[in-house]
């Protein structure tokens, strides 16, 4: 009769409901070549790593915790996003010296870690999140475009699909930042005190360290971003009737293993399962 | 995961369906189900029939959404990589099928705000299953096998169920749910191949889902007050007790896979019947689950109404973003007539 | 007549969400969400009913901007058609046979 019955019939008919799985072509989970890295852009790939699975892991605590059901939905995209970026980058950055995505991910301490300050700070409230997420997702668009550029293949294919998928998250966070900043009193309120909560730790951002000096044409020269990035939230903030906020910067160190006091209960949390359970797979 | 509340439902009794003195569209409806057809939202349906749908659909939809909570606990723990993208991906699913099942009660004229005000509440249920904690990753595991599992044997039955709606959404949920049975079969899978510690993590698991994923299909067949008359209605498809002998049968060369133990030391083969004896249930439990009296009723209903409550700031905002910037649609469209005109 | 399932009351308005699941075919109806606004709404159908690459256009309609049928009028609306066979290609039973026709 209708669509239903014949996809579930043959599910009836073995007494269990084998809903039938619908074949598909499966796209290939991780950018994977047979690539191996140099250990400097391994170093660099650790970065972008980190930030995607510092990052993934905040958002992956929000789930079930949404102001919305469709938010909730739609954060989970994003943390997925998030996390398939980081395990293509870490698992790129492994194969300078034989390590797994996972070795790199549940193995290593806190002063090994690469990622910002920005990625590791804790969710708070709604626009907090939003605030967090306005300014990684333009940063990271603004990175990836250029990283599809790279002289290295690997990290310019994971580029080219990592940009559409941060291009989502930036289309996200500027439909909220517009809506918590002019919505009501109380949102507002809420949006100006993240934004200017986050802003400290934008800098960090955009700092160059030795080694980019090592990757050129590799690597992006983060102080480059900055005129885009600038460029790219004005109108927003114009719209949303928001001004950058003025005021301290955070010292920040992350790309040198130097982190604020929330990365090692983030990584505690992430890595107490897999270290109960030496050389255990899953 | 996914849980039809059907057998669940018992709360309110339907009113008796009486035969004499049909009007037109109670015939038509009547009609309709003998024919095996769809009754569609606007059609006519008998108000114990609408009721007894929002029922059901809303307390699916809700333990669809409290069954986000046991599996989120996990999210930020899971042992590699993979398995984080995969839960998340599953607990994403679990808001989405929520969703389409809001969906589908609302299309029987109940809003979504009263379904959640109500779950809220404490005064809708959803499945008990979700009131049992998940203290280890194997539970993960165990989740998926027995308690996707046995949705599912509740679920494609449903995917016929005679309201359109209903019925469509469940489509949907089945396709995707049949990823959800696999993961979890597989993170047992891996566990059973591991570790002597990850052996006993599984075997440990599956001790503490396999009853309480057997209560899921509802209580004995004559003790289950609702059951008749949503067969009768095409709403549901099979009694419990046929749901749960097909869901043993099952079970047995899949737990053999595996290679753990189903706790049950009376579960054997029965060759008259060609199907497998069962151990005696303890509906005692099932009974202190549902009256509340569960491991975690209180913390999945706070979880929800925390969530709800910080949102409400954020829902707030959002609509009256909406009314401004409709406003100033229209007083721009209102400029645009008057530069036409003059 | 609106669809069912709208609330007035609702701080969230319903939307029903419409996807075409590739290029060639109509956009079918897949169910509804709730959004504040018609940007949010595509944006929400697109997490929600397009997870597992399901759809490559979505529309978004406003619950009560759908007109329907008037369902107690069902048997004479759709009435009209029976009686009229010679609407089928499948009346004209003479010239089966005959080639390209």
């Amino acid at each position: 009769m209708s669509a239903t019955d014949q996809t579930f019939s043959a599910g009836e008919a073995d007494a269990h409901g084998h809903a039938s799985v619908d074949v598909t072509t499966l796209d290939a989970e991780l950018i994977e070549r047979a690539d191996v890295a140099t250990s400097d852009v391994a170093e660099y790939a650790t970065w972008l790593g980190d930030d995607s699975l510092v990052l993934g892991q905040r958002l992956g605590e929000l789930v079930s915790r949404a102001p919305e059901l469709e938010e909730d939905v739609a954060l989970g995209n994003i943390a997925l996003d998030l996390i398939g970026h980081a395990r293509s980058l870490l698992h790129y950055a492994g194969s300078a010296t034989g390590q797994s995505e996972d070795d790199l991910a549940y193995w290593r301490g806190e002063p090994e870690f690469r990622s910002l300050h920005l990625m590791e700070q804790p969710n708070g409230d709604f626009a907090h999140i939003i605030a967090r997420q306005f300014v990684t997702a333009h940063y990271l668009f603004e990175l990836y475009s250029r990283l599809r550029a790279s002289a290295d293949e690997t990290l310019a294919a994971i580029a080219s699909k990592a940009v559409k998928e941060v291009d989502y998250h930036r289309d996200h966070s500027v439909q909220w930042v517009l809506r918590l900043s002019l919505g009501t009193d109380e949102s507002r309120r809420r949006m100006l005190a993240a934004l200017s909560d986050v802003w400290p730790y934008v800098d960090e951002l955009f700092r160059d360290e030795p080694i980019i000096d090592r990757l050129e044409g590799v690597a992006v020269r983060p102080s480059t971003l900055r005129a885009a990035f600038d460029a790219a939230i004005a109108p927003v903030l114009v719209e949303a009737e928001l001004e950058v906020p003025q005021g301290f910067t955070a010292s920040g160190g992350g790309r040198r293993g130097v982190h604020s006091e929330h990365l090692a209960f983030l990584l505690a949390e992430l890595q107490v399962l897999t270290r109960a359970h030496p050389g255990a797979t899953w | 995961m996914t849980i039809p509340a059907g057998p669940y439902a018992a709360s309110t009794q339907s009113a008796p369906v009486t035969e004499p003195e049909l009007s037109p569209e109670e015939q038509q409806f009547n009609d309709l189900i003998a024919a095996d057809s769809r009754i569609e939202p606007r059609d006519w349906m008998p108000e114990a029939y609408r009721k007894s749908l929002v029922r059901q659909i809303s307390q699916h939809a809700h333990s669809e959404i409290i069954g986000m909570q046991p599996e989120s606990n996990w999210i930020t723990r899971a042992p590699s990589l993979k398995r984080k993208a995969i839960l998340i991906a599953k607990v994403q699913d679990e808001a989405g099928h929520g969703l389409y099942l809001y969906s589908a009660a609302q299309t029987l004229g109940t809003s979504r705000d009263d379904m959640t005000d109500a779950l809220i509440a404490g005064k809708a249920r959803y499945s008990s299953i979700f009131n049992y904690p998940t203290p280890t990753w194997a539970d993960m595991g165990s989740i998926g096998w027995l308690v996707d599992g046995a949705a599912i044997c509740n679920q494609v039955p449903l995917c016929r169920a005679s309201y359109g709606p209903y019925g469509r959404a469940m489509v949907r949920i089945c396709k995707e749910e049949s990823f959800h049975q696999r993961q979890g079969f597989e993170i047992l899978l891996e566990l059973m191949q591991g570790t002597e510690a990850q052996r006993q993590m599984a075997q440990e698991s599956v001790n503490r889902w396999y009853w309480p994923a057997l209560m899921m299909f509802g209580p004995p067949d004559d003790d289950s007050p609702n059951s008749a008359q949503s067969m009768k209605w095409k709403i549901k498809r099979h009694s419990n007790d046929e749901l749960r002998q097909r869901f043993v049968n099952m079970l047995v060369p899949q737990a053999a896979v595996l290679g753990v133990t189903l706790p049950d030391p009376d579960l054997r083969w029965n060759d008259e019947t060609q199907m497998y004896d069962l151990g005696e249930i303890d509906w005692t439990e099932f009974h202190e689950v549902l009256a509340g009296r569960g491991p975690a009723n209180a913390q999945r209903l706070q979880r929800r109404r925390d969530a709800h409550d910080e949102g409400r700031w954020v829902r707030e905002a959002a609509a009256a973003y909406a009314v401004k910037i409709a406003a100033r649609k229209k007083n721009a469209s209102a400029a645009d007539s008057k530069d036409l005109a003059s | 007549m609106t669809a069912p399932g709208n609330s007035a009351t609702e701080i969230w308005p319903l939307w029903e969400v419409f996807v075409r699941s590739s290029r060639g075919l109509s956009h079918v109806h897949v169910g509804s969400l709730h959004a504040p606004d018609e940007t949010l709404a595509v944006r929400n159908a697109r997490d929600l009913y397009t997870r597992r690459g399901e759809g490559v256009s979505v529309w978004v309609v406003p619950a009560d901007a759908i007109t329907t049928s008037d369902p107690d009028a069902k048997g004479a609306f759709f009435e009209s058609p029976s009686g009229k066979n010679y609407r089928h290609a499948s009346y004209y039973s003479k010239s089966e046979g005959v080639k390209h026709l």
